[in-house]
């Protein structure tokens, strides 16, 4: 699904990510932690094509192509999707609108025709019913004044939408509470499936209670510095990331 | 990466194209350049003119020569020379027609690349529409339907003829003669324009629709439009108007009367895209418009107008609340781009009691345009439990445009209630990007946001109206904006 290779990559000269190596296949759920800065949501900006971000050496392989040079709505409509740790406003923009707008664009990049309104709205009512999400919701400019709850369950109804083979879900769980997060993680949870794989970033192993990973990396200062299973996310909680550190800094 | 970045864009803002700039080569019937009594009086003579309107447009001619041309207004041109300018440009195939098979075919084709080809319109059920061409109304149609129910719908030069008696009372009572300087050059020369009858207790069963462009290089166009609405009635009343490429700037001087009598009802639509100039700010329209409505006791105007054409614009639709209890209303989008200057917004003059007026004006500019709100909410004494709500916002693209706002509030009863509000805002990297993630490119994107930022106003315009504001709000910013 996803491969890569010795991925290093800059903002503005500064070098954050230095020398990644992942490879995440079909159905798996790998979880990415760390300590602040240590380049978590740097990895998932870079694989969604954020132009800020300039990639300096390494390669990003999704099935077998190579997508550094594509463009952000180019890795989208090839099944890239990104939750957003902050998702932002669009006043004026209904929900319903700008699902639809996505899913036509991405349909037209396949060379399909838009998707007729029946099957959309039928769509979106599964999708709704699946997540717990109220109707009245969806018609609510996107992100504006919604909790931060609503926001992050907004992202998981716009995941389940538009059907992504990788999906990096960036400090979802930020900013939950215990049912919101529960929510959340269900919804993700009912989503995955043997065609398609989820990389988890976060900070906390709680959501790996509810989202329950195939692999956890740990990221500092720009690597990967340490890999196992979802024994080293518990084995983190206990004992913080001091002992990474220094193992790494060793 | 290959990237769609903030340069590209502004490199996009500088060759985006006018659509419409196109010439059509029609013989034409122009008045020598220049303005005196004798060219005021042929004009009148030519439209076969009453002696009351002669001396009504005289009038006004020698209060125009006294008066000086406003400069309060946030805009900076070179002030036109009216002694340059014709006054007075009709299509040579005067008559009116019949049919479309009459109409000159070239004529027929410019409609087609505006989109509003009149067989099209036609077919498009519930919309009359009156065409001015340069300056003579070219095709009516509808008028017998309308005709069934005694509303009139005409040019203002045939109303001038047949209903003498409606155009004597009420022309000049909403924008008298001596208003400004552009109304009472408008006074003076008008070529042509609307004339709109609903007699009382009727609901007009359809839009009403114009289309106005101008032709003829070289020729100011000075339409004059009144509509009345007898007691009780309703109409709601669409302009749209667009304009082929010309290096030289041309002068457009409208002025557009409303009459709401007691209980009535006027919603104006109006979509503008005269030519813009270049993407170096050579050529354009300058648009000088005088737009005002008055409003009898109960009666309620509404004004919506989606602005994205002209170098320059100095507009600003207005109600006169002068009955108790009258609704005013202002919806605006305007949109500037390269070198287009904007000066727009409205004066809601609260005369009567319990008068209400609302204001929602949208500007978004781009390029290196600037775009000023200009709005006057006047509470006069004896206007008990007047109330309005204003509310400004600002959508800049790129670090090069302007977005000003001057909100002039004038309450002289301690009753009054007003509230105004205005936000400004920037489309950020992170909208963008976002929109970007979830497959939708950087130029369908900000069409996305720009619709959402002018819904409220979008949505008050009708149903057929909507569909090619937001279009036009595409183009204009297109290939501008990404």
């Amino acid at each position: 699904m996803l491969k890569i290779k010795d991925l290093h990559a800059s903002v503005e000269d500064k070098a954050i990510l230095r020398g990644i190596n992942l490879e995440v296949k079909p159905g798996e759920v790998h979880a990415i932690m760390g300590p602040n800065g240590s380049g978590k949501s740097t990895l998932a900006s870079v694989v969604a094509g954020k132009e800020e971000y300039e990639v300096e050496q390494g390669e990003i392989i999704l099935n077998g192509e190579n997508i550094d040079e594509l463009a952000a709505e180019e890795r989208a409509h090839k099944g890239v999707f990104l939750s957003f740790q902050y998702p932002v406003e669009i006043p004026g923009v209904s929900v319903t609108n700008f699902m639809k707008t996505a899913i036509n664009e991405s349909r037209k990049a396949q060379g399909l025709d838009d998707m007729p309104a029946n099957e959309m709205l039928k769509m979106i009512r599964e999708k709704a019913e699946l997540l717990e999400i109220d109707r009245k919701f969806l018609s609510r400019s996107l992100n504006e004044g919604f909790s931060g709850g609503e926001k992050k369950r907004n992202e998981i109804f716009q995941m389940a939408m538009l059907e992504p083979k990788l999906a990096i879900l960036d400090e979802t769980d930020s900013g939950l509470d215990i049912d919101a997060l529960r929510i959340v993680a269900n919804g993700v949870n009912k989503l995955k499936s043997e065609d398609n794989a989820v990389i988890v970033i976060t900070h906390y192993q709680r959501l790996l209670d509810y989202i329950v990973p195939d692999y956890v990396h740990v990221l500092y200062e720009g690597r990967i510095v340490k890999s196992g299973t979802k024994e080293l996310a518990h084995e983190l909680e206990e004992k913080g990331y001091d002992w990474i550190k220094e193992e790494a800094n060793a | 990466m290959n990237k769609y970045t903030e340069d590209d864009l502004r490199e996009e803002l500088k060759t985006k194209e006018y659509e419409y700039g196109f010439y059509t080569d029609i013989e034409s019937d122009t008045f020598p350049n220049g303005l005196n009594e004798d060219i005021v009086r042929a004009i009148s003579g030519k439209k076969n003119e009453p002696e009351w309107m002669t001396e009504w447009r005289l009038e006004a001619f020698k209060v125009w020569k006294e008066m000086i041309e406003p400069e309060w207004a946030n805009v900076n041109y070179q002030k036109p020379d009216f002694q340059a300018i014709s006054y007075y440009s009709a299509p040579n195939s005067k008559p009116k027609y019949d049919s479309l098979d009459e109409v000159d075919p070239e004529l027929l084709a410019t409609f087609e690349k505006l989109g509003i080809s009149l067989d099209e319109q036609k077919k498009l059920a519930g919309v009359a529409m009156d065409v001015v061409v340069d300056s003579v109304s070219v095709a009516t149609t509808f008028k017998e339907t309308l005709a069934e129910k005694g509303i009139i719908f005409m040019s203002i030069s045939e109303a001038i003829q047949e209903h003498p008696e409606l155009v004597k009372k009420y022309i000049g009572t909403v924008v008298p003669q001596k208003d400004n300087f552009y109304a009472a050059l408008n006074s003076a020369v008008f070529s042509d324009g609307s004339f709109c009858y609903i007699p009382k207790g009727v609901r007009c069963p359809m839009e009403l629709s114009t289309y106005f462009r101008i032709n003829q290089a070289g020729t100011g166009q000075f339409e004059r439009t009144l509509v009345i609405a007898d007691e009780g009635s309703y109409v709601s009343y669409l302009e749209g108007c667009t304009a082929p490429s010309r290096d030289e700037n041309q002068l457009h001087a409208a002025v557009v009367e409303l009459i709401a009598l007691e209980d009535a009802e006027i919603k104006y639509s109006t979509v503008q895209n005269w030519f813009p100039g270049d993407a170096e700010g050579k050529g354009g329209v300058f648009n000088f418009v005088t737009k005002r409505g008055l409003c009898e006791k109960n009666a309620k105007i509404s004004w919506t107008q989606v602005e994205t054409g002209s170098a320059v614009t100095w507009k600003y639709p207005s109600c006169v609340l002068k009955g108790d209890n009258s609704i005013g209303e202002f919806y605006s989008i305007a949109v500037t781009n390269n070198y287009q200057q904007a000066d727009t917004g409205t004066k809601m003059i609260h005369l009567g009691k319990n008068t209400k007026s609302t204001i929602i004006s949208k500007g978004i500019s781009a390029g290196k345009s600037q775009n000023s709100y200009r709005g006057l909410v006047q509470i006069s004494s004896r206007a008990e439990n007047a109330r309005n709500f204003s509310q400004c916002d600002s959508l800049l693209m790129g670090n090069e445009c302007g977005a000003h706002t001057f909100p002039y509030i004038e309450a002289k009863n301690k009753s009054a209630q007003i509230e105004h509000e205005a936000t400004t805002s920037k489309i950020g990297e992170d909208q963008i990007f976002y929109c970007n993630q979830r497959g939708i490119d950087t130029e369908k994107a900000i069409a996305l946001i720009v619709n959402g930022f002018s819904k409220e106003v979008l949505n008050k315009l009708p149903m057929e109206f909507a569909v090619e504001a937001q279009k036009l709000l595409e183009i204009s910013l297109e290939g501008s904006v990404g």
